[in-house]
């Protein structure tokens, strides 16, 4: 049938220019004029927004402009566009992103006075990412009820009895999937398996976000919580604003427990963007004193370059004893939903 | 595009003309676009063939497509049973406060499964409002297909209400009039008169169901239910898997084409215009007598849960978040740019819809079957694969396009195009093709026969299918969120900003606004109804 026959040659061709084009590309960036960047941005705008306006006025010359989403999205996006994409920098939620474009290749190297701002534990070994700022999974407790004597030394306490019902948990959400994760590569699958089955068992409430875990200690829902500390300091912020003693606090697993990992947020800058110039003074930016200390005052995320102050009411990081892995080593988390969902955890 | 339209009116006189034909061209032109998802999953799979391979052949893949079928026909057959009663009370009888509850019925369109999902679970979860309010311990688990199945259907019956209650108000009420005077009693009626009649429609609304089921993401990933759609996403953000990804999207393809199979078995060789003079008379409304009152209360649980409830949880939220905190300035722009998308969208999905519908209504065969298929993937497809693959091939064959205004409105299309092609085609079906080869024959030139015939007198199907993809437009996230102009903000985007950023309730200002600034897609669906 001739028409049918048109259809397919039509089909072909389109396929055919697609798979010619995969081939050919701009290959490697250059430095660029230095005066306009593209951002792709797996953090939210709220955090953000404040510092582009900031980095527009202290660089006047240079157009910033931002594409926000999810982070994982937007690293999927990078790849397809491969080495032609129109960002400059890409700036993420968490390390497993940003392991996965170096795992592609598709990220530039970072020249050593960036790299360096950071202890070596929060970048890549390759130099392809560099973090920006820390975020640890604690333990976020119920002051009212409980005694800092009475807090578990270990998040793998937590399946015992005297806490049958009274842990919140939010296997859905991304962080929590990290510190899975980061608990297989430590203590391996078995045991992992076991804690998940046994938590489960223990009758351990699930929500869907860590905020909202803060909440339900805060309302003598439950008396423990796995999220990230900001949450909680965030709570002890409004809780000063209004002058009122907030119920929740941060408990840190003592001894490199797993329970206290220290993810991080990163930039990476595409190898093939032609901003190179202006994405690493952007990066750079970010990792100067005062936007560190802008993370840790309106975040309340760890600054991650040394001798910046961070809050007050936080343990210094150094100061955190932390399991022993490789943040990039993170990357994959299928293992870790197929597990979550052997146990019917998710 | 304008010599496609212009050539459509040709073959729509001609029906069979020589050689290529001037639909054909346009409506293969439509359907080579359409297909961009399709070879992007052919590129992909085809880079790593013993992954995608060993991906399609895991046990858990066949039971991830006996699930989503599960959902994709449970979601359609109940819209379905919603649907129809609905659509004969508010069309066919002597329901009170017809008009009322004819607008209200249509609504539950303008509530993203996403919102939806997630106010019934505000509702009724692990420690929602229910639950308090009735201060127990623990009610039965929404999770899981029960959740996903209720809300997909909740939300989407109106696909198949609005071709319905059409196509019930065309009908011939001599038919039945004949019938009842050959002594068929009123049920008797319904099941060989009616309801035949109304097959066509049922089946092309339940099929656009059945498709919003299976690529619906915002629904089951809230809900927790393991469709294909929410395994794909998983596959992308959890372990950046494309191959994997590719090869599940492969099979939901296939999983799309059996259920296009059985729709065309419904639809194959049937016609549905008037044969005889004159214009159908109206009918007269059935009186319900005592079963008025459980009509209404069908209608008001229906118009409760579908619709009152969700709007009524969203005003109570946005009333209590704090008015000073809503950046009505960010909101405003969202909704100017939502507006602008959706209307494009909608103008250029209705254009596209006309030969691909007059192929299908005029010369169905092998040939329409597989533009219809193509035409059909993209709505079918999750939005994150579509969005994917037009990033690729877009960045490829049409850089000076990419991440541009008509990139957008394209890969919106390509996302929508079944809802406006469906409506336009069932109304180029009514007309009779007599119509348009008598004005040919009277030396009309092709487009000045679809000018002042063909749009004309389908006029109707065609601002429905447009309304239609307006409304879905306005919702639709992940394609906006990858592929927009740089910093072009809609209000989806907003919404989902605010309820990453903190709490679902914090996005319930901008949702409201979303609701409102559909209406005026669900007042042409409505508004032209008499």
């Amino acid at each position: 049938m001739p028409k049918t026959a048109v259809l397919a040659l039509l089909l072909t061709a389109l396929a055919a220019g697609t798979v010619a084009g995969c081939g050919s590309g701009s290959g490697a960036g250059s430095a660029g004029d230095g005066k306009s960047l593209t951002i792709y941005s797996g953090r939210d705008e709220e955090y953000v927004g404040p510092l582009i306006d900031r980095y527009k006025k202290e660089n006047p010359g240079v157009d910033v402009e931002v594409r926000y989403g999810d982070s994982a999205e937007l690293a999927s996006t990078l790849r397809e566009e491969g080495n032609r994409t129109p960002a400059g920098l890409f700036l993420s939620q968490d390390a497993g992103a940003l392991g996965a474009l170096q795992q592609a290749g598709l990220l530039a190297k970072l020249p050593s006075d960036i790299l360096d701002r950071v202890p070596a534990k929060y970048r890549s070994s390759e130099g392809d990412w560099v973090g920006i700022t820390g975020r640890v999974r604690v333990l976020a407790y119920d002051s009212r009820k409980l005694g800092k004597d009475q807090l578990p030394d270990s998040v793998f306490d937590l399946t015992q009895p005297q806490w049958k019902g009274k842990v919140g948990w939010a296997p859905t959400n991304a962080s929590f999937q990290a510190f899975v994760t980061a608990m297989r590569l430590t203590a391996g699958e078995e045991k992992t398996k076991k804690w998940l089955e046994e938590m489960k068992a223990n009758d351990t409430q699930a929500y869907e976000k860590n905020s909202i875990i803060r909440d339900a200690v805060a309302d003598g829902e439950i008396e423990v919580g796995l999220i990230n500390h900001y949450y909680v300091l965030e709570g002890i912020r409004e809780g000063e604003i209004k002058q009122e003693n907030y119920p929740v606090q941060l408990h840190f697993f003592p001894g490199g427990d797993v329970g206290t990992l220290v993810n991080v947020s990163g930039a990476a800058i595409p190898n093939a963007s032609d901003q190179q110039d202006a994405a690493k003074s952007f990066t750079s930016f970010l990792l100067a004193d005062p936007q560190q200390e802008y993370f840790a005052k309106q975040v309340g995320e760890y600054p991650l370059v040394p001798g910046v102050k961070q809050d007050p009411s936080l343990p210094p990081l150094s100061s955190i004893e932390q399991p022993d892995l490789d943040l990039a080593d993170l990357e994959d988390l299928q293992g870790t939903q197929e597990l979550l969902k052997e146990t019917g955890v998710l | 595009m304008e010599a496609g339209v212009h050539e459509a009116g040709r073959q729509a006189g001609a029906r069979r003309g020589p050689g290529l034909s001037g639909t054909l061209v346009a409506s293969i032109f439509v359907a080579v676009v359409c297909a961009i998802p399709v070879a992007y999953l052919f590129v992909v799979i085809l880079d790593e063939p013993a992954v995608a391979w060993e991906v399609i052949w895991r046990p858990d893949t066949l039971r991830l497509l006996l699930r989503s079928l599960a959902l994709a026909v449970a979601v359609g057959a109940t819209a379905t049973l919603i649907a129809v009663p609905l659509a004969w009370l508010t069309s066919r009888s002597d329901l009170p406060w017809r008009r009322g509850w004819t607008v209200l019925s249509v609504l539950p369109l303008v509530i993203p499964s996403y919102i939806g999902a997630y106010l019934f679970v505000s509702a009724l979860g692990p420690r929602g409002e229910l639950q308090s309010l009735l201060g127990v311990e623990s009610l039965p688990s929404i999770y899981g297909f029960a959740g996903a199945w209720i809300v997909l259907s909740l939300f989407t019956f109106p696909l198949v209400l609005l071709p319905v209650r059409a196509a019930m108000k065309r009908l011939d009420p001599n038919l039945e009039d004949a019938a009842s005077g050959m002594g068929r009693s009123q049920a008797e009626i319904a099941r060989t008169v009616i309801l035949p009649q109304l097959i066509p429609a049922i089946g092309a609304g339940a099929l656009l169901v059945s498709l919003y089921a299976l690529a619906d993401f915002g629904a089951v990933s809230i809900l927790r239910f393991d469709s294909f759609t929410r395994v794909i996403y998983q596959s992308y953000r959890a372990s950046f898997d494309r191959t994997g990804a590719a090869a599940l999207a492969g099979v939901l393809v296939v999983v799309m084409l059996l259920l296009l199979l059985v729709e065309s078995r419904v639809r194959r060789s049937r016609s549905y215009h008037r044969v005889g003079p004159g214009s159908i008379r109206p009918t007269r409304p059935v009186a319900l007598g005592r079963w008025r009152w459980p009509a209404v209360a069908f209608c008001a649980v229906v118009a409760l849960f579908s619709f009152l409830l969700p709007v009524g949880m969203l005003v109570y939220w946005s009333a209590q978040s704090v008015a000073g905190s809503t950046d009505w300035q960010q909101v405003i722009t969202a909704a100017a740019n939502s507006i602008l998308l959706a209307t494009l969208t909608a103008a250029v999905a209705a254009l596209a819809a006309l030969p691909v519908a007059w192929l299908g209504a005029r010369t169905p065969g092998r040939l329409s079957r597989v533009v219809d298929t193509l035409t059909t993937t993209g709505y079918a497809l999750p939005g994150i694969v579509v969005a994917l693959a037009i990033v690729f091939i877009g960045i490829r064959l049409v850089p000076f396009l990419y991440q541009t205004l008509p990139m957008t409105v394209i890969a919106m299309v390509i996302v929508c195009l079944p809802l406006a092609i469906t409506a336009t085609r069932a109304a180029v079906l009514q007309l009779p093709p007599r119509l348009e080869e008598a004005a040919r024959g009277s030396g009309r030139s092709p487009l000045g026969v679809l000018a002042t015939i063909g749009i004309p007198l389908t006029r109707a199907g065609i601002l429905a299918g447009a309304a239609l993809v307006f409304v879905a437009a306005i919702k639709e996230l992940p394609v906006v969120v990858l592929l927009s102009p740089i910093e072009f903000s809609t209000l989806p985007l907003v919404i989902w900003q605010e309820s990453t950023r903190a709490f679902f309730e914090s996005g319930a200002i901008p949702a409201l606004v979303l609701l409102l600034v559909t209406a005026p897609g669900v007042w042409l669906l409505v508004g032209r109804e008499r």
